[in-house]
């Protein structure tokens, strides 16, 4: 069981809701994944028309609600977007984003920081895209985040956990629960960063721009499954044993 | 750079993960003539991956066709004797109103230059009124300095474009004899100006049909390489407008064939991933449709480029003759036939703190 903030969730795959062809193909793919949080970007949808194609698509008592800041670029725009969300029904749960190069989307550690202290203090439960930076990651456990979400490689190149060594480290410290975000390609991605001992994953190009959407969602799905229960069951050493003698060099022993 | 390129060149270009200038010259040079479809499949992977299956929407609202330029190649041309507007803030009102209700949500704002009717002050005005009823408001007006623009982002404008026509130093001069436009400088450094005011958005471009395309597609992408490092929070777009008929009858001086729109379209692409490419109703609804998916990421649709034209149609001078007259639900559907979903908001007023 996964628990984020007080609250449990079945499925470690989270997704997210950008680039799909049509809000039919989202939902029949989120339907498939198994996911119960899924994040959408606030500057892409409008709260309060009933007649917004995404959120009359998405059933919020099915998934938990997880509204994102991209397009934020520093502490002050991301704070006041997820307040007008929060006051517009948006709830109070937030994947924080700070994004202020908008090439390569990636986030601004010194602005997330800033957010995540403000927003934890007025009571949301902000999960912060970040680098694989581990000591950002503990001073964001220390503000009050209520996960930390390392990026696996920049959003949107599939390339993979290319930030694995810093991640692991982030696992290994942490105080809350590390879900990897972007840059996961593959399903093998996802398994490999479960069998790390991530909390979870979440994945949206991926899925979203795979030829066959729904069926890369249950693959992404079966994936994470696979990975969690080889983390929990532990995995074997890798690599051949040295066949050397198990006593060798410790002839010292007991001579006394 | 472009008449040095090989084939070799080439096939190099479509493969560089991180493409620099001189692989955009080769995607440029006669030595890519014959690889079009190479450049489309490569153009195509680049933007699905990057964008997705979405295609962005937005529309323009002409406000006035007043203009002290003398552009030889333009309907709004302070020569020509076409009959002039500028729209008030009621007037525009009605105008943007009948946008929202044909669902869009991405507006942008034209004019001609004249500064003592339209100016700063008006633009302040008009989208403090607007403002609420749009997720973003750009501007592609005549250039201003940067405290102006810091007023208008302020204000609530997220966005500027500001074309450069050409970027022959030879050529400019006789196509704008007069009127602050002459200043090929102040035009040239008006985008770096936006960016350094904070904007998000600044687009750049040329008009194709005046210079060598290969050429001007060169300048902008070291323009495009140079505003990038230096305001690394802005994101930009290129447009490659192509001259079309207009009053005053201006033959385009060069001919840019569709496939050569094509080609730019694909080597920008290529040459920058995450660069916004934007079509507009210049172009005729066959290309439009043809081109789906391949490179472009931003549509305009529906549009009228005769201040007051959305409520009061044929009455004043449009500045250019469109090629695509479809509605925008006609363009969306279009959009949607061809597996896309037409993102009509990718962006939210909250994120601007505006005075």
């Amino acid at each position: 069981m996964l628990t984020i903030a007080g609250r449990d969730f079945h499925s470690r795959l989270l997704t997210g809701t950008g680039k799909f062809s049509s809000s039919a193909v989202m939902i029949e793919a989120l339907e498939e994944s198994g996911s119960e949080i899924v994040t959408v970007a606030l500057r892409r949808v409008d709260l309060v028309d009933p007649g917004d194609d995404i959120m009359a698509a998405l059933d919020r008592e099915r998934y938990l609600f997880l509204p994102n800041t991209s397009g934020a670029r520093n502490s002050d725009e991301a704070v006041r977007l997820a307040r007008l969300s929060r006051a517009a029904g948006g709830g109070d749960w937030l994947k924080l984003e700070v994004t202020p190069d908008p090439r390569t989307l990636l986030p601004d550690p010194v602005e997330t920081l800033m957010a995540t202290e403000v927003l934890a203090a007025d009571g949301f439960h902000v999960l912060p895209y970040i680098n694989a930076d581990p000591v950002l990651a503990l001073r964001l456990q220390d503000v009050g985040a209520a996960a930390v979400m390392p990026l696996g490689a920049p959003i949107g190149t599939n390339l993979g956990l290319v930030n694995r060594y810093q991640i692991e480290i982030i696992i290994d410290q942490a105080r809350v629960p590390v879900v990897v975000d972007a840059g996961l390609g593959a399903p093998s991605h996802a398994a490999a960063a479960m069998e790390m001992g991530a909390d979870a994953v979440l994945v949206n190009t991926a899925i979203a721009m795979a030829p066959d959407p729904v069926v890369m969602a249950r693959s992404f799905s079966l994936a994470v499954k696979a990975g969690r229960d080889a983390f929990v069951s532990g995995l074997p050493e890798t690599g051949s044993p040295r066949a050397s003698s198990p006593d060798a060099g410790l002839g010292f022993l007991d001579k006394s | 750079m472009l008449a040095a390129a090989t084939v070799a060149d080439v096939h190099r270009a479509l493969a560089a993960r991180r493409p620099a200038l001189t692989d955009l010259a080769a995607l440029l040079s006669p030595a890519a003539d014959g690889m079009l479809a190479e450049m489309a499949a490569r153009s195509a992977a680049i933007t699905r991956q990057r964008f997705g299956r979405v295609i962005q929407i937005y529309a323009p609202l002409y406000l006035s066709n007043y203009c002290v330029n003398k552009c030889v190649y333009c309907g709004f041309s302070a020569d020509n004797s076409v009959k002039r507007r500028i729209l008030t803030f009621a007037e525009a009102e009605v105008e943007a109103d009948i946008l929202v209700r044909r669902g869009i949500q991405h507006l942008l704002l034209v004019s001609g230059e004249a500064p003592a009717r339209l100016g700063v002050d008006y633009l302040v005005d008009l989208v403090v009124r607007l403002r609420n009823r749009f997720a973003s408001v750009t501007i592609e007006v005549q250039p201003l300095g940067e405290d102006e623009y810091r007023r208008l982002f302020a204000a609530g404008i997220t966005g500027v474009a500001v074309y450069q026509e050409t970027y022959d130093r030879d050529l400019y001069p006789r196509l704008h004899p007069s009127g602050p436009k002459a200043d090929m400088g102040n035009r040239l450094l008006a985008p770096a100006r936006a960016a350094a005011a904070g904007m998000r958005e600044v687009g750049i471009g040329a008009l194709f049909g005046l210079s060598d395309w290969r050429i001007e597609a060169m300048m902008i992408g070291a323009h495009l390489l140079f505003l990038r490092h230096q305001y690394w929070r802005t994101g930009f777009t290129v447009s490659f407008p192509r001259l079309r008929p207009a009053a005053g009858a201006f033959a385009p001086l060069v001919e840019v064939s569709e496939t050569d729109l094509a080609r730019l379209l694909f080597a920008f692409r290529i040459f920058d991933h995450d660069l916004g490419l934007v079509l507009s109703t210049r172009e005729d609804a066959a290309f439009r449709d043809g081109i789906m998916g391949l490179a472009p990421t931003r549509y305009s649709a529906g549009s009228c480029t005769a201040p007051g034209g959305y409520s009061h149609e044929h009455e004043a001078e449009e500045q250019f003759a469109i090629g695509d007259e479809r509605s925008v639900a006609e363009v969306c559907e279009v959009i949607r036939s061809h597996g896309f979903d037409p993102v009509k908001k990718d962006w939210d007023r909250c994120f601007q703190a505006v005075g």
